[in-house]
């Protein structure tokens, strides 16, 4: 866990964990009774029960969720689709909406308005932290202060935590287990102050284990209004992002809808389109028939993407008509339709 | 290599002469992709291959070698991994042959996790193979840890690590070399995956993923860098649909790469005493 000082910080000295490895689990009825239980330090805790009991930390979040006002999770069974890359890109096109622009003129010097959408991006991927980096943000520590750990800006609108602000090197490796991750997520949710918040994004590792179990349980008692699925075209992506599918139905928890990513690659010379990720099985439109889960839209490939992620930048001020460009734009403000389908949008008096 | 001072007991693994983990910190780099295609290769060199697939939330290998919905058996000694071809030269094992339908979640914690690939290491009959390919999820948690102890007896090769070459990856993949280190886990080397494309049209290549952390990942680290593998359209397709790339594609962009791999891997394995 953190250690106090001019940053917070997490021991990565690399002492493997001391929980058995054959743990059955702190809420299982052989709790404390096992035979790999014996030596172990919460041994007497978990035999008397105190493991079935619901964990405090769940009203104190629900607590500390009552200002923010969306939560989407992105998900995907998949490694690699770019869910790091949509969340960062979600999270500054939400900061950035347009229609909140108008305002900020009427407000000489750019002064904080109420109206500009507060955005935080909360990246639970313990062990492969990308978010700092998309952000610009490699290099910051997270501070605490009275009120809690507090986020890491990008904007004074758009905060983001993940574990990779705890790290002391680049190298450090989070070697971590489940029962470990899961306190860490905890302490995310519980003891980040976030402040008041319009989106809550929470970006996620690849699979369907303890970080989306545990995600999904802390905010149990508060709503989640959804999740966004990020794939790829192929089979290979589509076979995971079923299951993904699947685990959001056994947990409850709405789709917004699905995101194809990497979806054809215009040559910049000749123009022409290549399928790099062949959607061999109809891609995820036939997916999203299947199921009967919406698609959102298809994000074609775009050098320029992965470029603005290693520099930290984000790719719609690199590439504002960049047909991925617009392709985001559009699954943008589907999510926000999703998330307030009642509320009128303000008309830019500069729209066109 | 360090010596671990416990020797392997006799038991499922006594007949597999070497161990190859395939790692990244990052996913969807073409972990499985490697592994599959390695396999493959060591396969047109006359070795018998066993890949065992960790991947427990995302088990791709069944596919790749047009092995998904196959049934698992149990023999006198354990179970018995799935044959992908006839001349049984290739086997596998997955917990995709577990599942009852291909679209049900594995939604485990950690410990169970663990507890089966503990099984796949010590209650399958691979009998006798020149290799084993162990395919990983991404990351450095349960599964890496129960793989690396579990194997940690029999004295595994080492680890292909792989990555794309964007900062992002490389970001990623730096600790899992770290995790290397720290469980004594030597690194064979750095594999540069989806390392530009050729657009088949007028052939101008471009650099998709950016260029170059591959081979900076493996200078900072001071382990081998085995080359770069390119995009090739024809490779995800070959995967989706469970094809011999190595066979079927001499020609392809990523053949040559993916050869030199195959062969380094053979030039790194100790000479057997006979």
């Amino acid at each position: 866990m953190p250690v106090a000082g001019s940053g917070e910080r997490v021991d990565t000295s690399g002492r493997m964990e001391e929980v058995p490895h054959d743990c059955p689990g702190a809420d299982s009825t052989q709790a404390g009774r096992g035979a790999s239980c014996q030596g172990c330090p919460n041994q007497r805790l978990c035999a008397s029960g105190a493991g079935a009991a619901p964990d405090p930390a769940i009203e104190e979040i629900k607590e500390k969720m009552k200002t923010v006002k969306h939560k989407i999770l992105i998900l995907s069974g998949k490694g690699g689709v770019g869910k790091s890359t949509f969340s960062a890109h979600l999270a500054h096109g939400l900061a950035e909406d347009e229609n909140t622009q108008a305002w900020r003129g009427v407000f000489p010097g750019g002064a904080h308005c109420c109206l500009v959408p507060q955005v935080a991006l909360l990246d639970i991927d313990i062990c492969g932290p990308s978010i700092p980096k998309i952000m610009g943000l490699e290099g910051e520590q997270v501070h605490q202060s009275g009120s809690g750990w507090s986020p890491v800006y990008v904007d004074d609108n758009l905060g983001v935590m993940s574990v990779g602000f705890l790290l002391s090197s680049p190298d450090d490796a989070v070697i971590w287990r489940g029962p470990k991750k899961n306190g860490m997520i905890k302490q995310f949710l519980r003891d980040v102050d976030w402040g008041d918040v319009d989106y809550l994004l929470v970006d996620t590792p690849p699979g369907t284990s303890d970080e989306h179990l545990s995600v999904v349980q802390y905010l149990a008692a508060t709503h989640i209004d959804g999740a966004v699925i990020v794939t790829t075209p192929q089979e290979v992506s589509l076979q995971d992002v079923r299951k993904e599918i699947n685990f959001c139905h056994k947990v409850k928890l709405p789709v917004v809808g699905v995101v194809e990513n990497m979806s054809g690659f215009v040559c910049p010379r000749c123009k022409k389109e290549s399928q790099i990720f062949p959607p061999t099985t109809g891609g995820a439109e036939a997916m999203c028939q299947d199921l009967k889960v919406p698609l959102l839209g298809k994000v074609p490939l775009d050098p320029h993407i992965g470029k603005s992620c290693d520099k930290g930048q984000s790719f719609f001020i690199e590439a504002p008509d960049s047909p991925a460009t617009l392709a985001y734009r559009s699954i943008i403000q589907k999510i926000q339709e999703f998330c307030s389908p009642h509320q009128s949008k303000v008309e830019s008096p500069s729209s066109s | 290599m360090e010596a671990t001072g416990e020797l392997a007991k006799p038991g499922n693994l006594s007949g597999v002469r070497h161990i190859i983990l395939v790692l990244s910190g990052k996913g969807g780099v073409g972990k499985s992709t490697i592994s599959t295609e390695l396999a493959l290769a060591l396969r047109h060199e006359g070795k018998k291959v066993g890949i065992l697939d960790v991947d427990l939330c995302g088990p791709s290998i069944p596919r790749m070698l047009q092995a998904q919905g196959r049934a698992v058996h149990q023999c006198d000694s354990g179970w018995v991994p799935v044959f992908v071809d006839q001349e049984q030269s290739i086997s596998l094992m997955s917990v995709g042959f577990l599942l009852e339908r291909p679209d049900e979640a594995v939604v485990w914690r950690g410990p169970k996790k663990s507890a089966l690939i503990k099984q796949f290491v010590s209650d399958v009959a691979w009998g006798e193979l020149d290799y084993l390919v162990v395919d990983t999820p991404p990351g450095t948690s349960d599964e890496h840890m129960a793989a690396v102890e579990a194997l940690r007896p029999y004295r595994p090769l080492g680890a292909l690590v792989v990555t794309t070459p964007q900062a992002v990856s490389v970001g990623d993949v730096r600790r899992e070399l770290t995790f290397c280190r720290k469980t004594g886990l030597q690194v064979m080397g750095v594999v540069e995956n989806m390392s530009g494309f050729a657009c088949p049209h007028c052939a101008e290549c471009t650099n998709i993923f950016s260029r170059g952390g591959g081979e900076e990942l493996a200078r900072l680290a001071g382990v081998p860098f085995l080359g770069s593998v390119p995009l090739d359209p024809e490779l995800s397709r070959s995967l989706e649909e469970g094809r011999d790339f190595i066979q079927e594609f001499p020609k392809s962009p990523a053949f040559p790469a993916l050869a030199s791999i195959a062969r380094e891997v053979l030039n790194a394995t100790p000479a057997l005493l006979s």
